[in-house]
């Protein structure tokens, strides 16, 4: 198995490791720059809870290979709030609707959202309820999750 | 985020925000695959591709030659390190006990037997090495399907029989008698299909033995039942071992038990000195981790004319598979006990049967002997559609009131403090009945396939009380640092409950502090002493009262101090808002903080005889007598005709779980099971094939509800308070027992013009389209 050298600038922080050609983008996250935020439910690309956001598109990093990720910014879950904490709207959002129990799925929720809300123009409503059809969510039902998306959207809505 | 704070008590009963949330909003949780430790291997297994076989020949020599293979064991190697063990939880008297070991040793017995357990530096490798074993079988003709297994050639030869339990209650010829002389007579076999749990996060473990001692981190919700399992497997006392949950990841019963893959990881760590992490991944977490709800029930109901229930026959098979984690007959014997549920039935008998076969085994799973709701409220509407009654009059004619109560069912369970007969009120009120039977009959003579279906049920508030009478305690350990900060530490368990954010809010109201002041521990067998754990519904309850009860004990010797240093008596003392003031108006009072350092740094300033430092502890448990919850559910349904589509309207629940620590995480818990619910009605299925191989083995193939799947679930409360010291009572499990029968209700309700029984589970679009077809044009 070849390895490589890559630099991938992950939340800002360019990350050089040396990664076999087959590991993937979700396990070099979460192992070689030890961000284990990014969850992994079933690594077939179905549960989205490994979506890391990519040039503002949501990306499921298990479906992805590393070496794919040369030279390429993405952003993780750990990237999101602010350097002094703060929570951004979407994860202030899930936080007040209750859009979270145990938070295996969270992380792609939030990025997702993320990636939705600060598109240009942010995307709607419905774009967001469809784009939730690539999340399991076990836990909360998803009545949290839509009542934050309701608002996220029609925050975005007000600002822009 | 600040508390939302209301009249009166300032955290309890509010709708606080979670605490949890914002480690886990920013990827900091800690879950077991989080976990990493020095010089940590990895593990896999290699499973068995056959349901049944004999085990020829197994060769490692390739695998174990792969550079960054650090160990390979088969049953040779590992078995005579781990002392067999049964299941852990629902014995059943008389079931046929399976000993778990954590590999195969002569042969296989489900697709996916773990066979051999490959080490290596990493979980690529592992892979790669598991991929070179090369395990020899011979195959044999499987049993596949439970409702034939008592015949056929045996699962486990040393057991010689696949029947795990048959058990019968005593025939009654008043029973009989009763059936003879109903009006109505209803009988129906229902069938439902197996199911997995599928938490988000799948199993995993990551053991490290150092120097005498065992360090477990298990994505597990019962930290110290695990603990004592591990000890007893792998032969360890409990002070030699500690076992750790963080964060997990979901668990829905199924991380209530301690399975045979982590047992052999353990007892791997322990031999090679060195921390091996195994995660399971989906396809075996789909395929082995544990099924449950295939059950198919006979259920026989007896009605007079006036539609009042004069008999009742509960007759349960379901299939254990290979190894379960659950007593055979442990579940189908609870749903026979709680089968009548919120109704009169004054005859009643019931068949409990349990068989094995060549699958995975069965687990717990969120309620479950739900299948006692499912029956019992299809039958009523089945009932209700025979004798050209409303369904809900014909519950109103049976459900058990308040002037009943205390009420005593035939098999002997207690309940008190239940309110299913105004639940089911509070919801039809929700609902507006009357509007709904308009847009009904519109919709019906529009060709439409609208339905209304509805669950009324009651649950135990802690199963781990249960009327076998296995009962475990819960404890919680409240330290008021010396900076008067409030430290708790609990026997309880996660899994996404909340209880980080409700313990806190409960405390904070009990010691008059605001809840940023308190923190609360749980999940590790190193913080507090033993306890059940979580599972069962039993948090708010158990959980919640020991914490209640000592904080009280916390509350009395805080005012006893703060008594002696104001020259005040302490009945005129309170506590609030960080302080101890006086109640009657005298100008004197003392912050926590300065009491809780006089209490660890200026000790002589104590009341004589006093013990120093502010520590206090308290166990909860209860005998027989348990609080139970109860609710009512209703499904407002429509059928597209061409695809089979059911697409849910409207879903209103009306619950009472007696007093609501937090209504936000009850709504959240009654959600997930009820979406839980629907998923089994509508979508799951952890099919076989006659040849023992499972085909749902990945979430193309088992499907579950996603967002746009589901309804906004309408939530109305009542609140009767249990008897436990906090008032709450149990409801993680409600949702996921009470739902599926309003929604397979609701489908029958809108095929009913067709004249169709529905009693096959899944109702996926071409059963449905068969049953539309069935009916003829």
């Amino acid at each position: 198995m070849s390895e490589h050298t890559i630099t991938v600038t992950v939340n800002g922080v360019p990350m050089t490791r040396q990664v076999p050609a087959r590991r993937t983008l979700a396990d070099f996250l979460r192992i070689d720059c030890a961000l284990t935020g990014t969850h992994l439910g079933c690594e077939h690309g179905v549960c989205g809870a490994c979506t890391v956001v990519i040039d503002g598109n949501a990306v499921r990093s298990c479906l992805m290979f590393a070496v794919q990720a040369d030279g390429v910014e993405v952003r993780t879950v750990e990237g999101v709030a602010a350097p002094d904490g703060t929570l951004s709207p979407v994860q202030r959002l899930l936080r007040e609707e209750h859009g979270l129990q145990c938070g295996f799925c969270t992380p792609g929720f939030v990025m997702t959202l993320t990636a939705l809300a600060e598109r240009t123009p942010p995307a709607s409503e419905e774009e967001m309820r469809n784009a939730l059809s690539g999340h399991i969510c076990r836990c909360t039902g998803y009545q949290g999750i839509l009542r934050a998306v309701r608002r996220l959207a029609r925050g975005a809505q007000a600002e822009g | 985020m600040t508390a939302i704070r209301g009249e009166g008590a300032r955290f309890m009963g509010q709708r606080v925000l979670r605490r949890e949330d914002l480690r886990l909003l920013t990827g900091q949780g800690q879950f077991v695959d989080d976990i990493v430790l020095p010089g940590m291997l990895h593990a896999t297994f290699v499973r068995s591709t056959v349901a049944r076989a004999r085990i020829a020949g197994i060769d490692i020599q390739a695998a174990r030659a792969l550079p960054g293979v650090h160990a390979i064991f088969t049953a040779a190697d590992l078995s005579r390190h781990v002392k067999a063990q049964p299941y852990m939880h629902s014995n059943a008297p008389g079931a046929a006990q399976v000993l778990h070991l954590p590999l195969a040793d002569q042969d296989v017995r489900f697709v996916g037997d773990p066979v051999v357990l490959v080490i290596a530096t990493d979980r690529y490798i592992a892979e790669d090495a598991a991929e070179l074993v090369v395990v020899d079988y011979e195959p044999e003709d499987p049993v596949v399907d439970f409702l034939t297994a008592r015949d056929a050639p045996p699962v486990h030869a040393e057991i010689g029989t696949n029947v795990g339990l048959e058990f019968a209650t005593p025939d009654d010829p008043g029973l009989e008698k009763a059936f003879a002389g109903a009006a109505h007579v209803i009988t129906e076999t229902f069938s439902q299909q197996r199911h997995a749990c599928v938490p988000m996060e799948t199993r995993g473990v990551v053991a490290s033995w150092s120097a005498g001692e065992m360090t477990v981190h298990l994505s597990t919700q019962i930290a110290h039942m695990a603990r004592r399992y591990i000890g007893l497997a792998v032969g360890l006392g409990d002070h030699q071992l500690r076992v750790i949950a963080r964060d997990v990841g979901g668990g829905f019963g199924l991380k209530a038990h301690v399975d045979r893959e982590e047992i052999g990881v353990i007892a791997a760590a322990k031999l090679l000195k060195v921390p091996v992490k195994w995660i399971e991944d989906r396809v075996e977490h789909l395929t082995v981790a544990g099924h449950a709800r295939q059950e198919t029930v006979t259920c026989r109901m007896g009605f007079d004319a006036q539609g009042r229930i004069v008999a009742a026959h509960f007759d349960h098979k379901d299939d254990v598979g290979s190894f379960p984690l659950v007593s055979p007959g442990g579940i189908g014997m609870m749903a026979a006990m709680y089968f009548t549920g919120p109704y009169r039935v004054p005859r009643y008998g019931f068949r409990a049967a349990s068989y094995f076969t060549n699958t995975a085994g069965r687990c717990a799973y969120r309620g479950p002997w739900m299948t006692e709701s499912l029956i019992r409220e299809s039958m009523m509407e089945i009932a209700a559609r025979q004798m050209g009654m409303d369904p809900f009059e014909l519950r109103r004619r049976n459900v058990i009131t308040a002037a009943e109560q205390p009420f005593t069912t035939p098999t002997g369970l207690t309940f008190y403090a239940v309110t299913p007969a105004e639940s089911m009120e509070q919801a039809l009120k929700m609902l507006d009945l009357d509007a709904f039977r308009a847009m009904q009959a519109q919709a019906r003579a529009e060709g439409r396939l609208v339905g209304l279906g509805a669950s009324v049920y009651i649950e135990p508030s802690s199963a781990g009380s249960n009327p076998q009478g296995v009962g475990p305690s819960d404890v919680a350990e409240i330290r008021i640092e010396p900076d008067g900060r409030v430290n708790v530490q609990m026997s309880a368990g996660t899994g996404g409950n909340s209880i980080e954010t409700t313990m806190a809010q409960l405390i904070a109201d009990e010691l008059g502090v605001d809840m940023e002041q308190v923190s609360v521990r749980f999940g590790d067998t190193a913080h507090a002493g033993f306890g059940a754990g979580s599972g069962g519904s039993r948090q708010a309850e158990f959980g919640g009262s020991a914490a209640k009860l000592a904080a009280a004990q916390m509350r009395a010797k805080v005012l006893k101090i703060a008594g002696h240093l104001l020259e005040l008596d302490p009945g005129e003392l309170e506590m609030v808002d960080g302080e101890i003031r006086s109640t009657a108006g005298a100008n004197k009072w003392i912050s926590l903080g300065e009491l809780a350092g006089i209490a660890y740094l200026d000790v002589l300033r104590l009341p004589a005889g006093m013990e120093a430092g502010l520590e206090t502890r308290a166990r909860y448990h209860r005998g027989h007598l348990q609080n139970h919850s109860n609710a009512t559910h209703l499904c407002v349904c429509e059928i597209d005709r061409r695809t089979g589509q059911v697409r849910i309207l409207r879903w209103l629940v009306s619950e009472d779980c007696g007093v609501m620590i937090n209504p936000m995480i009850v709504e959240g818990q009654v959600a997930g099971g009820v979406v839980q619910g629907i998923g089994g009605v509508l979508y799951e299925h952890a099919a076989y094939d006659e040849d023992g191989n499972p085909i749902a083995t990945s979430f193309k193939d088992y499907l579950m509800p996603l967002a746009l799947d589901v309804p906004e679930i309408e939530f109305g409360h009542l609140v009767t308070p249990g008897d436990a010291p906090n008032g709450a009572k149990g409801i993680g499990e409600g949702g996921a027992i009470v739902a599926p029968a309003a929604l397979l209700n609701a489908v029958a309700d809108a095929l009913a013009p067709l004249g169709v029984r529905v009693n096959t589970l899944p109702l996926s679009p071409s059963r449905i389209l068969d049953l539309i077809a069935s009916a003829g044009p």
